[in-house]
């Protein structure tokens, strides 16, 4: 008698997963065409380095550089060890221990990734600063010169604010890894003689080393992508510099050099986190249950609620107070015109941005899905490495190809005897939105790739024998069972294009001001106030997507 | 009568991976056929090849005379009015019963749409659960939605994908009786495909048994069990035992039992080793018989019992015997053979009828 085994589906993709078989199709041209976009401006970036050295970049490699390869070595180190040790312990906290409000700070702690880190930054100058209300306080209280109280605008400084508001990417991937962990994997070790620490030492700690060393380096990516911050310091970082060659020196040549040491920067955490992942995807195949958590009695367990509190006012509570009250003060000054104008801009940008990234991620996901070789898979990724590269260096290579570009089309039309102004695209709303479109092609893939994967192949294939064409599958199967999916998509990206900085700054067209470069603008006067409005609009933004998060972790536990 | 579907010497495979090699099949209008064979022999792909899903290295396939499938030429799914029922029956979840299966039925009007989703509901028996979705429904009702649906445009051909493999044991026989009737009643032409045997004589009245990417041999019920035609399908259908011998005439064997004649000749030379295929049918328990053997197992089945004998040599059969007899594990019986199918195989491929050629058979 034969076992009654259901069939093994007879597509096996890796069975034929050869570079790619007979002859390129829509598929294979769509998924290049969308790898080319991340492609065009990283090569253009790197090319820099053949034209002659310009005077420009030889005045800041005598005067700067050194000095931007020391601060961003310091900033990756800090920032690195400080969400490392704050999110894991924060995740161990929340996910195997006990003490009281653990259910609430388990998903408040996520709230601060609402909080872009350029908003963060100026509150807590603002509040800090020697000028500010709690220094003031001080002064009053004790008289100036009777106690020490840390320079806001340092290094340290920088690393607590990027700490603050980075430190969720790690609590949130190393949460979910101790809450994966099965229970008699833990039990195992504790049978063959390990204690609560020997266990978290030797046993969950190194299990979830792949996700917290994978959470680290997003924080790490957005420590180098970041410019608000930095510039709001006074830091100087690869970022800042870009964004002076450009606009101080107007040299795109130079700007593109150093978005290219910036880039070597990211390649080496990139690497970094690959090397120290390699093969070690650990997961428990046998889900076991959730061992039990350690309870914290009395004033341990009361104490640990204090700490958490304290530090979820620090990270979120405190600066959003201060953000309304700040919003609150200017609100009759400031919500006028203009700033509906910006919020217009900020809404139009994104709106574009999340409908053609999430079109292009879908594109993307259904390349992947009917063509299962190895050109498709690694024009895929590469379409989807946009997110690798900061704003600000994005920009550049954006700007630089898009002149190219630029003056082809100029030449050309001019050759018909149509003269042009030679700016086409560059400072075109086009060009910006395209750098958006490449800069979080990663984002909507998420969603939109996940949304595909729970669609079972059967589902489209039924409809065909049922006599569907491809475009009724299309408005009538996938899209329906997709729609979560892309919503979540196109709600992603726009949040994030709100709050994108760099690149709006460099690559806006003139008069598309968005909220993003207003709190530039006035942050880089001192003016808290006037940045509040639009910032907490930002947060309120960036509200949205962690609420979302945040119902889905907690149905998922 | 004209050919509904004609499968000639097909090959399908990608990148020097052939996963069916010279398969033909042909149907005509009305039949209900099986494809039966064990997981990865290839029968999945030639149904998805049939319905379009697969491309096709060389041969052709043809519906109603029309070349829809050949190198190079394949016409898409929705052209070929085929019905496809899935293994796992890809209801649509976001759609509800009626929905689902009216989805075949976009040329229709609303009227006739609703007449023919509730006369099939009707015919199924879930009257009443037109509204629900199908994650509202059990497994056996979801089933019977999907082959409904596949139904509901009047396809030419049924394709029916290992449809009961994800039910229980009990409700998958209820069922596959349950659709051949319903198939049956409807005149419809359908081929299953299953790795399941029982499920296979239910469905079809032709049963094509595949092994390794080949059409081994395409046949009734009866034949394959009686007299399949390679060693494989003996052993793949139904329970049995090889018993060694010698070939000393045409119709004549040499084993430890004896002598065997039966009532076919084979064109070996004389001396050719051969196994004989004895199904538990075959071999009875005869008290008074000379030749001796002893029971080393027993598995009691309600009306009869099936018995693992041992010869003095070591060799082991099955007998099946009514349950009225009744021996215990280490008793001595005596063995007598009573063959109605004549079945050797020779021990090593004889070459110039290495290959038995199905058509001569029954």
């Amino acid at each position: 008698m034969h076992d009654i085994i259901p069939e093994a589906p007879a597509l096996n993709p890796d069975k034929r997963a050869g570079l790619f078989s007979g002859q390129l199709n829509k598929w294979h041209y769509a998924s290049g065409a969308l790898a080319l976009l991340v492609a065009v401006p990283l090569l253009v970036v790197f090319s820099g380095w053949l034209q002659p050295s310009t005077e420009v970049w030889s005045h800041l490699a005598e005067t700067l550089l050194s000095q931007l390869f020391i601060n961003t070595t310091k900033l990756l180190i800090g920032v690195g060890l400080g969400v490392t040790l704050l999110g894991v312990s924060l995740a161990w906290l929340t996910t195997r221990c006990d003490f009281p409000g653990r259910r609430l700070f388990d998903w408040m702690l996520m709230l601060p990734l609402a909080i872009p880190a350029y908003v963060m930054a100026f509150v807590a100058i603002g509040l800090l600063d020697f000028s500010g209300p709690v220094q003031t306080a001080l002064r009053d209280w004790l008289g100036a010169g009777n106690f020490w109280f840390p320079q806001i605008r340092s290094t340290g400084g920088v690393i607590f604010v990027l700490v603050l508001v980075l430190y969720p990417y790690v609590y949130m991937l190393a949460r979910t890894a101790f809450l994966t962990q099965g229970r008699s994997t833990l039990e195992a070790a504790q049978t063959l003689g390990y204690g609560p620490l020997g266990v978290f030492w030797h046993v969950a700690l190194p299990m979830a080393r792949p996700a917290i060393v994978a959470g680290t380096s997003l924080a790490l990516m957005e420590t180098l992508a970041d410019f608000g911050t930095v510039a709001t310091f006074n830091y100087d970082t690869f970022t800042t510099a870009i964004y002076k060659a450009w606009f101080g020196f107007f040299s795109l040549q130079a700007a593109s050099q150093l978005a290219s040491l910036l880039l070597l920067f990211v390649f080496l955490s990139l690497m970094t986190e690959r090397f120290t992942r390699k093969r070690s995807y650990y997961h428990d195949t046998m889900r076991s249950g959730q061992p039990p958590r350690f309870r914290f009695r009395y004033w341990r367990g009361w104490g640990i609620t204090a700490l958490l509190g304290l530090f979820f006012s620090l990270a979120f509570l405190l600066p959003f107070v201060q953000l309304c009250l700040w919003a609150f003060e200017a609100v009759s000054k400031e919500l006028d015109a203009r700033y509906l104008g910006l919020l217009f801009h900020t809404l139009v940008l994104g709106l574009l941005a999340a409908l053609v990234t999430t079109a292009g991620a879908l594109v993307i996901g259904f390349a992947r899905r009917y063509q299962r070789d190895r050109l498709t898979s690694i024009t895929a990724t590469t379409a989807t490495l946009g997110y690798a590269l900061p704003g600000s260096v994005l920009a550049v290579g954006m700007m630089i190809a898009v002149t190219q570009v630029d003056s082809f089309i100029h030449a050309l039309l001019a050759s018909l005897g149509n003269p042009t102004t030679g700016q086409i695209l560059s400072g075109s709303v086009f060009a910006l939105v395209l750098a958006y479109v490449i800069r979080f092609m990663a984002v909507a893939h998420g969603p939109v790739e996940t949304g595909l994967s729970r669609i079972k192949h059967s589902l489209p294939e039924a409809a065909r024998t049922l006599g569907a064409t491809p475009r009724r599958v299309l408005t009538k199967i996938y899209l329906p069972l997709l729609r979560p999916g892309l919503l979540t998509a196109m709600l992603l990206v726009l949040v994030d294009t709100m709050k994108e900085m760099p690149a709006t700054l460099l690559m806006r067209p003139f008069g598309w001001d968005t909220l993003a470069v207003r709190i530039y603008e006035m942050t880089s006067e001192g003016e808290w106030e006037r940045a509040a409005l639009p910032a907490i609009t930002l947060v309120a933004a960036g509200l949205l997507p962690v609420i979302l998060l945040v119902r889905k972790t907690l149905q998922d536990h | 009568m004209d050919l509904l579907l004609e499968v000639n010497d097909l090959h399908c495979g990608y990148n020097n991976h052939v996963v069916v090699e010279g398969m033909n099949l042909h149907i005509a209008p009305g039949n209900l056929v099986s494809l039966l064979g064990p997981s990865g022999c290839g029968k999945t792909t030639v149904l998805r090849a049939i319905a379009g899903f697969e491309p096709v290295t060389s041969g052709e396939i043809r519906l109603n005379g029309r070349i829809v499938s050949s190198p190079g030429v394949r016409v898409p799914p929705e052209k070929r009015n085929l019905g496809m029922v899935f293994q796992d029956y890809a209801l649509f979840p976001h759609l509800t019963v009626s929905e689902n299966m009216a989805f075949g039925l976009r040329h229709h009007t609303a009227g006739s749409k609703q007449r023919i989703v509730d006369s099939l509901l009707e015919l199924i028996g879930m009257e009443g659960y037109g509204k629900r979705y199908p994650a509202e429904l059990s497994g056996g009702q979801q089933q019977r939605i999907a082959v409904a649906r596949a139904l509901a445009p009047e396809p030419a051909l049924l394709l029916l994908d290992e449809p009961f493999s994800n039910l229980d044991v009990e409700l998958r026989e209820r069922l596959a009786v349950d659709v051949r009737d319903m198939l049956r009643s409807r005149n419809a032409t359908a081929i299953f495909v299953t790795h399941d045997q029982h499920e296979a004589f239910v469905m079809g009245d032709k049963i094509g048994v595949m092994n390794d990417r080949r059409m081994l041999q395409w046949d009734t019920a009866f034949n394959l069990y009686h007299e399949p035609a390679d060693r494989f399908i003996a052993d793949f259908i139904g329970k049995g035992s090889f018993m060694r011998g010698e070939l000393v005439s045409a119709e004549t064997v040499n084993t430890a039992l004896g002598r065997i004649s039966g009532n076919r000749a084979y064109p070996w030379p004389d001396g050719t080793p051969v196994d004989i295929l004895l199904r538990p049918d075959d071999v009875l328990i005869v008290e008074e018989s000379p030749r001796r053997g002893r029971v080393t197992d027993r598995a009691f089945l309600g009306a009869d019992t099936l018995y693992t004998l041992r010869l003095e040599d070591g060799v082991e059969l099955l007998s099946l015997m009514p349950s009225r007899y009744d021996y215990a594990i280490g008793c001595e019986v005596g063995i007598e053979l009573d063959i109605d199918h004549f079945i050797l195989f020779p021990l090593e491929p004889i070459v110039e009828t290495a290959e038995a050629d199905p058509t001569s058979w029954g």
